[in-house]
């Protein structure tokens, strides 16, 4: 009986130089990448020629989505937590522990205060449908501050030092920035930094 | 033969399997790729004048400007934009022309603005800002940000470097309620790339009947 032999062939690759590359690449990424903010609302922000860098701490960020709602928030848990706590005793809410864990798990604030104590009661999951719907009331409380005046003034008592930095979507309308920038301007807050992405093409000609 | 015997070494394989590296590599950059952003955002900073300064100005602190080195700019809908240069003539709508955004709308009608001394400002000043960046970046320079920064601020006054001094324009930007924010940025931005320090904005809820009325004669909406 004639035994056929199959010649058992060595099919090592070599991945030394694959590997190479891909480190290269994970360098590249690790080093040119900033991590992703978490936004209740994707924003695409209009170019501009400007600049200058946003400073890395010390940031209210007012973001405004091409509807007009407005949401704010800052890097830094702790002031977060002084802002809810002044505005809560403010307008007489009272939030349980696990609502307020929730507050803090949540990158901004987009709910009235009307709205708060519910929406944080919400499933962690349904939070981040249900912010899409909401946002800050523009409206002045009966002649007085707005809202969104009241979460800025408790931001900058929580932190002097803080800088608003203002993210709107190119396609909102002007008439809803405008609003908030008059309301901005009624409580003295003058300087702004309004976010936008690099133009490099018109840069460069 | 014996010495050949005894020189002869075991060969070991040093090959080490890097499939599993890569696998995990590949991960990585997968998780970077998607949780991170490329792109980094910049800020254009602005400094709104304060309501009560603004209340405090009479008639006689308020600048005045000469009627050749202003000029209107209306924001209307669908990226549409309209300008005036110096004073409007409300007898003749037509004094409100119709631009684009960008290069050759905006840009070059604020490069070709000639005031009443017969000087181009924007122009002129665009070419000394690009002496001093090209100053500034210079192989053996030795400007610091510091005194960069000073210089531009004395360009942005009209202050040329040779002590000469070209006038200013004031731009006045209007966006109409139908404009969109990107519009007003783009507008903003107009003024950075032509180094106007003077610019104001201003709701149409501000603005004269007189002028509301020339506007829609002219059709901006």
């Amino acid at each position: 009986m004639a035994k056929i032999k199959i010649q058992k062939k060595d099919i090592w690759i070599d991945m030394t130089p694959m590997s190479d590359v891909m480190t290269l690449l994970l360098c590249f990424f690790m080093l040119t990448s900033t991590f992703l903010t978490p936004e209740p609302v994707q924003v695409n922000t209009p170019s501009s020629v400007s600049e200058t860098k946003i400073p890395e701490q010390d940031v209210l960020n007012i973001l405004v989505t091409p509807e007009g709602r407005v949401f704010l928030g800052t890097e830094n848990k702790n002031n977060m937590q002084a802002m809810l706590d002044a505005m809560t005793s403010k307008f007489n809410v009272s939030l349980n522990p696990t609502q307020i864990k929730h507050f803090r798990e949540d990158a901004m604030v987009g709910a009235s205060m009307s709205q708060l104590a519910a929406y944080l009661s919400l499933d962690p999951e349904k939070m981040g449908e249900a912010i899409q719907k909401l946002g800050l009331p523009l409206d002045s409380i009966s002649g007085g501050k707005s809202e969104f005046q009241e979460w800025v003034t408790e931001a900058r008592n929580a932190n002097p030092d803080i800088k608003l930095a203002v993210k709107c979507d190119s396609n909102t309308p002007y008439e809803k920035v405008s609003k908030l920038l008059s309301e901005l301007q009624d409580m003295n807050e003058n300087r702004l930094q309004l976010i936008t992405n690099l133009d490099v093409k018109r840069l460069n000609d | 033969m014996a010495k050949k015997n005894l020189s002869k070494q075991k060969k070991m394989d040093t090959r080490v399997n890097f499939t599993p590296m890569v696998d995990m590599m590949m991960l990585l950059i997968t998780f970077f790729m998607l949780c991170t952003t490329l792109a980094k955002p910049q800020a254009y900073p602005l400094t709104m004048p304060s309501n009560e300064d603004t209340k405090q100005l009479n008639e006689e602190q308020k600048q005045v400007t000469k009627a050749s080195h202003t000029i209107t700019l209306y924001l209307g809908a669908n990226d549409k934009v309209w300008y005036i240069a110096g004073l409007p003539n409300y007898d003749d709508p037509s004094c409100v022309k119709q631009t684009t955004y960008g290069r050759d709308g905006i840009e070059k009608v604020l490069n070709e603005h000639t005031t009443e001394e017969g000087v181009n400002p924007v122009a002129i000043i665009k070419v000394a800002k690009k002496e001093l960046d090209a100053k500034m970046q210079a192989y053996n320079s030795t400007m610091t940000e510091e005194q960069y920064q000073d210089q531009l601020k004395k360009l942005r006054r009209g202050e040329l470097p040779n002590g000469q001094k070209v006038p200013t324009l004031t731009v006045i930007i209007h966006p109409l309620p139908t404009c969109t924010y990107a519009n007003y940025m783009a507008a903003l931005d107009e003024m950075l790339i032509s180094n106007i320090s003077k610019y104001v904005t201003q709701d149409m809820a501000k603005v004269s009947d007189e002028d509301k009325a020339l506007i829609e004669k002219a059709g901006v909406k």
